[in-house]
């Protein structure tokens, strides 16, 4: 290593040797690197597993355009949308076509645990407006008070979740309306319930007899090929009376959603300042450790100012002691985050794993927080005086 | 180089503290040291000769008077100067300020890299064979914590040495030293000074060394009191 890095600075690697020199030292400080790595990428990893949660639901259909209510700030809330202005949406030449979604909560009271479920109601004979996977599985929705069911979902047997099949179907009584599963569908827990569902909008109304075929909780459009939704939504936006409304193009309300998660919602600003937090801990680290080391080689280096080397060297050494803290300290972090991340999808079902983005995202920061550490550190360094070496 | 000569002090004072707390500690300097010599400067404590190896060392910034060191004035020196100056020096401390992450052939090899990483292999030779002249042949991969205080301030000589200077400031070399350690390494560097016209100045209390100086000169409150040719 010594070799490799006086090859690579064309000196002798003094940081390296530095830090070396006091092994005890140097693990805790590789420790502390480490544990802010750690600390990074877990938040990171929950930010992001909420953002794929989050967006998931958003990839069961397909539209262009969604309506929804003024205070519908994610597809689970708010209130409700009148069903006549999807009518007022089809006048308009560039949409092809509309469906109402509903979306409610069912519970699961199963004999370990209670499965909440967040539960769709779609009008299946519209298959278009579903995903082609999901539009596969909807055949059975058909039927009478029946469901497909997130194979993911928390709390559920995988083994369990295998044999809910047409041939197989399983039931559960819900409000007094016993529903029975046909089919499954790839899902996967997210933040607002142990896993989805499907039904049909008229089993969906037996499942919540308050709800209304004329207040559906968002109406999705889809429109002509080459027409652009946004232009299309601002269109619709002037066209429909009730200005309350969000009209808006089928992504920017996904965007629109993760954004309201990762942002307003308690739960996402929290992961936020985890990361910060995971920041600022790395800094704190890198920078004691940077400053304590130049501190106590004060007397060397002003030896090393008396004998003409310019302060480039010192800051040198300095960055050269920042660089290695980062990758060293990145490693172990990388490693030890990943088998966290893991663990806790194990255990939570959420969809949390290390991402290559995240790694390098995250190498990349802790090199930048140790270079800006040491920068921070190598302030001490005037006070390297070789006069008082005398 | 003001006429032939490697350091030349005019009328050099200097001060310490600020306000009240301002205190002279060189009076009126003036000193011409002649090329290949060696000049020890004596005194008892406080009399201001450490200050004046500093300023001529161009470690500490000329306040008043002129030092003229290597050709260069040293007064109003820029830090780029001062750098360039110092590559051409050789300090031997008295504590010897080795660095404790390196062994004794690192230690000695950043005498040259400050020069820059030319020859690897010349520069390692180099090292080793200043090493060797010191008597540490056998201990060039030790680390300071493994080598005794005299061991270590003869590796601080190979460092000092090993680049060659034009100029070499010593403080108390030899008070780390047996008298023999001592009187090697004072003759070495009245050697160089015959051989490589390496220019000694050094600050000291040992009397045995007295004997190798082509010059005395004795401070006394910042002054010069007395200024003896051997």
């Amino acid at each position: 290593m010594s070799r490799l890095l006086q090859w690579l600075f064309g000196r002798l690697p003094i940081g390296w040797l530095q830090l070396t020199h006091s092994r005890t030292r140097f693990a805790a400080a590789l420790a502390g690197v480490a544990f802010a790595n750690v600390l990074v990428f877990v938040q990171l990893g929950i930010m992001n597993s909420m953002a794929t949660a989050t967006l998931k639901p958003y990839e069961f259909f397909q539209a262009d355009i969604m309506i929804s209510a003024a205070d519908a700030n994610s597809m689970t809330e708010g209130g409700n949308v009148a069903r006549q202005w999807l009518f007022q949406a089809l006048a308009d030449p560039d949409v092809t076509g509309g469906t109402s979604l509903f979306v409610g909560n069912v519970s699961w009271a199963r004999t370990t645990k209670t499965l909440s479920l967040t539960t769709y109601g779609i009008d299946p004979s519209l298959p278009a407006f579903l995903s082609p996977a999901m539009a596969r599985k909807t055949g059975t929705l058909q039927l009478s008070n029946a469901g497909i069911l997130d194979m993911f979902s928390r709390g559920l047997p995988r083994e369990e979740a295998a044999a809910i099949r047409p041939q197989t179907p399983t039931s559960f009584e819900v409000s007094g309306t016993t529903l029975t599963l046909y089919d499954t569908f790839q899902g996967g827990g997210g933040f607002g319930g142990d896993g989805f569902m499907m039904v049909s909008d008229q089993t969906f109304f037996s499942l919540f007899p308050a709800r209304s075929s004329a207040a559906p909780d968002h109406i999705l459009l889809q429109i002509a090929r080459g027409a652009n939704p946004d232009v299309v939504a601002a269109r619709l936006r002037e066209l429909i009376s009730d200005k309350t409304l969000r009209i808006r193009s089928y992504t920017q309300a996904a965007a629109e959603d993760l954004s309201y998660q990762q942002t307003k919602r308690p739960t996402g600003i929290i992961f936020g300042f985890g990361v910060i937090i995971g920041i600022l801990v790395g800094l704190v680290i890198v920078y004691q450790v940077l400053s304590t080391d130049v501190a106590d080689h004060l007397s060397e280096y002003a030896t090393f100012k008396a004998m003409g080397y310019p302060q480039r060297f010192f800051l040198g050494i300095v960055f050269e002691e920042a660089l290695i803290l980062a990758i060293l300290g990145f490693i172990p972090g990388f490693i030890v985050a990943s088998g966290l991340l893991a663990g806790m999808k194990k255990v939570t079902n959420l969809p949390l794993a290390m991402t290559t983005d995240m790694a390098v995202m995250v190498f990349i920061g802790t090199l930048i927080a140790c270079t800006i550490s040491g920068a921070i550190a190598t302030r001490r360094l005037a006070a390297a005086d070789p006069a008082d070496l005398f | 180089m003001s006429e032939g000569f490697p350091i030349s002090v005019t009328g050099l004072n200097h001060w310490f503290g600020m306000g009240e707390a301002r205190k002279q500690a060189i009076h009126g300097v003036n000193l011409q040291v002649e090329r290949g010599s060696l000049t020890v400067l004596m005194g008892p404590s406080g009399s201001g000769k450490t200050t004046v190896l500093t300023l001529m060392g161009c470690l500490r910034d000329v306040q008043d008077g002129s030092v003229q060191l290597l050709g260069h004035e040293l007064k109003g020196a820029d830090r780029a100067l001062n750098e360039a100056l110092r590559r051409r020096l050789g300090f031997i401390f008295q504590a010897h300020n080795l660095h404790g992450s390196l062994t004794a052939l690192q230690n000695v090899l950043m005498g040259l890299q400050v020069h820059g990483l030319t020859d690897r292999k010349a520069q390692q030779d180099a090292a080793r064979h200043a090493l060797s002249l010191v008597g540490l042949a056998d201990r060039m991969e030790y680390l300071p914590a493994n080598l005794s205080g005299g061991q270590k301030q003869r590796v601080a000589v190979a460092r000092a040495l090993v680049g060659n200077p034009d100029v070499i400031f010593a403080d108390e070399p030899t008070a780390a030293l047996d008298s023999e350690s001592g009187m090697t390494v004072v003759k070495m560097l009245k050697k160089l000074g015959q051989l490589r016209g390496t220019t000694t100045v050094m600050v000291t209390h040992d009397n045995r060394i007295l004997e190798l100086a082509d010059r005395i000169v004795t401070l006394e409150d910042g002054r010069i009191v007395r200024d003896t040719a051997s």
